[in-house]
């Protein structure tokens, strides 16, 4: 498809559905659409992108808004962002809405129950994708490791642990090693 | 503003505190914060009404945090208070990462700031997986829900599935089996 703000909307329109357990989900598929599906970025770009994402404040699922504004300026990044913010929005506002009406709630513990393994699934291929996805071969796949092992183990703040991999890289990359 | 105060935000209120959450949240721990803000310091929801929320911001799809907005925002002013605190979470937030993403982007000529990008992104791709790791080890230890997850990492990551149809087969398949033994 063209980089069109249309075909962003078109895009992220479905993955906004997807989104569950957290934006990390949809990030697998986000990867998919944009890189291998209409080269709209390439897989660097795309890391890139990430990376800022993750260092910028609010909602990670804000990585939707820049991807969009690097395809096609403002009105990608609006079409980005109404298109994975927008469905999931409407939705939730009719559950909590509603949610007076359904003090039972056996269905919302039978999705709560049954969605948990499919976002813990998803969750774990998006990291498998990225890591895929990095350049730097086993210095970045043994910082991502160690990265991980730190944020389960350790009270480290990950802003903090993100800045201390960019320098780990940038000093490696001096050194000739990457 | 007083510590406790005990009437309801107006809509332009909503949307100040969630720009400030969103602007100040670096990296998760979001739901926390509100549990703070609204529960604990405002004393504008009972802890019950919140942990109920967050139950339904986990889940059903959507960024829980956003979700978590739009249910705070709808149970202290409506239909107003559930956009205000909507936008509030997410259009400053969006402004910033554009500059930042700016930024970058006039710098990213030089081959260093790629590498500095992706040492970044290495590091950050922990956050995503100790998630995970936390979300599966949440994962009840029988077969089905293993299997409804190892089934979810394949359809992904080898069969190249896009993620509406695994959500919608595997996860409709996983609902109703919860929905059945409930």
């Amino acid at each position: 498809m063209p980089a069109t703000p249309l075909s962003i909307l078109i895009v992220f329109l479905p993955l906004s559905l997807v989104t569950i357990g957290g934006g990390q989900s949809a990030i697998a598929d986000m990867h998919r659409q944009i890189v291998d599906v209409n080269h709209w970025l390439s897989a660097a770009q795309f890391v890139d992108a990430f990376a800022i994402a993750r260092l910028a404040p609010g909602p990670g699922s804000l990585l939707a808004t820049l991807i969009g504004w690097q395809i096609a300026g403002f009105w990608g990044a609006v079409a980005a962002t109404v298109g994975i913010f927008g469905p999931t929005a409407i939705l939730i506002y009719a559950v909590t809405s509603l949610w007076s009406r359904y003090q039972g709630a056996r269905i919302l513990t039978a999705l709560e129950t049954g969605l948990r393994p499919v976002a813990a699934g998803m969750i774990l291929a998006a990291s498998y994708v990225l890591i895929q996805a990095l350049d730097g071969g086993w210095f970045a796949r043994g910082l991502a490791l160690l990265s991980t092992a730190l944020l389960m183990l350790t009270p480290v703040n990950p802003l903090l642990l993100i800045g201390a991999g960019a320098g780990c890289f940038v000093g490696l990359h001096m050194l000739a090693l990457i | 503003m007083p510590e406790t105060q005990a009437t309801r935000p107006t809509p332009l209120q909503l949307f100040l505190i969630f720009s400030r959450i969103g602007l100040t949240s670096f990296g998760g721990g979001l739901s926390g914060w509100m549990l703070r803000e609204f529960v604990q310091r405002r004393r504008l929801l009972s802890e019950e009404d919140f942990l109920n929320g967050l139950s339904i911001a986990q889940a059903l799809p959507g960024v829980n945090v956003t979700n978590m907005a739009i249910w705070i925002g709808y149970r202290l002013g409506g239909r107003n208070g559930a956009i205000a605190s909507w936008l509030g979470m997410i259009v400053p937030a969006a402004f910033v990462i554009v500059l930042i993403g700016s930024a970058f982007a006039s710098i990213s000529g030089y081959e260093l700031s790629h590498v500095a990008l992706n040492g970044a992104a290495a590091a950050a791709i922990g956050l995503s997986l100790a998630m995970g790791l936390t979300a599966a080890r949440r994962v009840p230890r029988r077969i089905f829900p293993l299997a409804v997850m190892t089934a979810t990492f394949i359809a992904v990551t080898v069969l190249h599935w896009p993620l509406l149809w695994t959500v919608l087969g595997i996860g409709s398949l996983s609902v109703a089996v919860a929905y059945q033994q409930s």
